[in-house]
């Protein structure tokens, strides 16, 4: 087995993921100059909420297959974390709106906390497995292994950021979301309601979350109510990579992200003579944070601007 | 001139306070617009005009006072909801969205007459389709009415300053206003492009477009307006049609300090 080609492709994978979660990230940034790092916490909700929503399903005995549960379940999660990203905003975020901006980063890290602990509360701090319900047959793939939930989850993130970059690109509310990230008090003079575009906004990056949430899930078979932290850390550092605000630089940034993490890690023993292994792959990602942020602050797409006076 | 007999009242404010902090930046201001004229706001830098237009647009919040609009209520109304009901503006400072096309910043300005949401941008029903396709074809012909059409692909930051100013104005008209608040259009223009903006506006007008202008070329002003006012210090020193205000010992004052006699 070709182990470069294989983490490359596990790279890809998780890449994708880490892509939708960025857009998320990177989509708010953009509107509101403001790092909802309740975000991570989102993606965790997603997948927690899935899982219970599958066992339920379940439950009913009508014997449904395995995707039909996996899709279903998603589609009872989405709009809850949707529910709850609109209400972070309103209740979080919206007051503090003309605030330093320091406050709001403080309120995101606080609801960050809550939602963690009520996942706590909820599921009990144990993990919990994924049900194994989706087909994950192995093909061969120049000597690599590339199994069908990896396409699928490749393949779907690839849809939904193309079809979130048609959005922002070519609809009413696309180009509202563009207006109020140039000049919101010049977008509320025309017009523009900015209040319902930054509701939309939380509210579609949720939804986003809530997917990415089960992908991290049956990607790696378990969920739990802390994963949020360090998923949603990841996908910052892509989005601080791809150049926080762009869209474009979030996919290029969280694809860039899997891959350096996956194929760094399959190194990492031979290259330290076994001091550490593969499960100290996190150092990477952070490396790139510390590195973008040392020489490249804009990141790899992001523009160059001057410090506003 | 407006024939004082068969006019209708368009917009009317009174007793308009706006603070900053220990500074008044309008004090008591009152002036009613009638439909169809030219209605000019003139006085020295700093004597309030853009605050006035703020306030009349919804971007500040006045302290105290009225103000209604086609017999509306929009006191303390949030922008969106004033451009909703008719009023629509360009800055003094160009502020377009520099990264949009021409075409995509008047496109902005059909939010309000459109109702497409979350759920037409998601899953981009017939519906959708046929109103964006719409807002499309509304918004090139109003480039082609200020006269830009075939800069609508460029980028706002790539056109000329007098096709910027054009620009606003097709963006503002794309709200479908009955109030058109133009502060400063012939700003850093030339003698030709301020004659060109003057002709655009005597359409715009000739359309059924109320038009409100904050302008220092006097001369424009005095050909184009039928009533003017005058602000000073926050204040409203002369209301009236051209001849009379530019011969008003207050407003000569207000302009080139008291007369020692």
């Amino acid at each position: 087995m070709d182990i470069f080609i294989q983490q490359l492709i596990n790279g890809l994978v998780v890449g994708s993921i880490y892509a939708l979660i960025a857009l998320g990230y990177t989509m708010v940034y953009g509107i509101l100059q403001l790092i909802n790092f309740a975000h991570g916490e989102i993606v965790m909700m997603g997948a927690m909420i899935t899982i219970s929503a599958i066992s339920v399903l379940s439950a009913t005995g009508i014997g449904l297959p395995g995707p039909v549960l996996v899709v279903g379940g998603l589609l009872i999660a989405m709009p809850i974390t949707m529910l709850i990203g609109f209400i972070i905003e309103r209740i979080a975020y919206r007051p503090l709106r003309n605030a330093p901006r320091l406050a709001p980063l403080i309120t995101a890290i606080g609801i960050s906390i809550v939602l963690q602990q009520v996942a706590v509360l909820v599921w009990k701090n144990n993990p919990r497995s994924f049900p194994d319900l989706l087909p994950h047959e192995g093909h061969n793939f120049f000597g690599a292994v590339i199994t069908d939930l990896q396409i699928v989850i490749v393949a779907l993130a690839l849809l939904i950021m193309v079809g979130l970059l048609v959005m922002v690109e070519k609809t009413k509310l696309g180009r509202a979301m563009r207006a109020v990230s140039m000049n919101q008090a010049v977008a509320g003079l025309m017009g523009v309601n900015i209040n319902y575009v930054i509701s939309m906004t939380f509210v579609i990056g949720s939804g986003l979350g809530a997917i990415a949430g089960v992908m991290v899930g049956a990607n790696y078979g378990l969920a739990y109510p802390t994963m949020g932290f360090m998923i949603g850390l990841k996908a910052f550092t892509a989005a601080v990579l791809g150049g926080i605000g762009n869209l474009g630089g979030a996919v290029a940034g969280g694809i860039l992200l899997g891959i350096i993490e996956s194929v760094g890690a399959g190194y990492l023993g031979p290259l330290t003579g076994g001091v550490l292994g593969s499960h100290y792959q996190d150092i990477f990602a952070f490396m790139v944070l510390i590195l973008v942020l040392v020489f490249r602050p804009s990141g790899l797409l992001g523009e160059r601007v001057a410090e506003r006076a | 001139m407006a024939n004082q007999a068969n006019t209708e009242l368009l917009l009317e404010i009174s007793g308009i306070h706006k603070r900053f902090g220990g500074l008044c930046a309008l004090n008591d201001v009152a002036l009613s617009i009638n439909k169809g004229e030219i209605y000019g706001l003139i006085g020295p830098n700093g004597a309030g005009k853009t605050t006035l237009f703020n306030v009349l647009t919804g971007l500040y919040q006045p302290d105290e006072g009225k103000f209604t609009f086609k017999g509306i209520d929009l006191f303390r109304q949030k922008p969106n909801v004033v451009v909703d009901s008719g009023i629509a503006r360009t800055f003094q400072n160009i502020r377009l969205f520099h990264n949009m096309t021409a075409l995509e910043n008047v496109m902005v300005g059909r939010h309000v007459r459109t109702k497409a949401g979350v759920i037409g941008a998601v899953f981009r029903n017939p519906g959708t389709r046929v109103e964006e396709a719409a807002i499309k074809a509304r918004s090139l012909e109003l480039l082609d009415y200020v006269g830009i059409r075939k800069h609508a692909e460029e980028h706002a930051k790539n056109l000329s300053y007098g096709d910027q100013r054009r620009l606003e104005i097709a963006r503002a008209l794309a709200t479908d206003p009955q109030l058109l608040a133009l502060d400063e259009p012939a700003a850093g223009m030339n003698g030709k492009e301020t004659d060109d903006l003057k002709r655009l506006m005597e359409k715009i007008r000739a359309d059924g477009v109320t038009i409100l202008l904050i302008e220092h070329d006097v001369k424009l002003m005095m050909g184009l307006c039928d009533r003017i006012a005058v602000l000073d210090y926050g204040k409203k020193i002369a209301e009236g049609v051209p001849e009379v205000v530019k011969n008003d010992p207050r407003v000569i004052e207000a302009y080139l300090g008291a007369t020692p006699d």
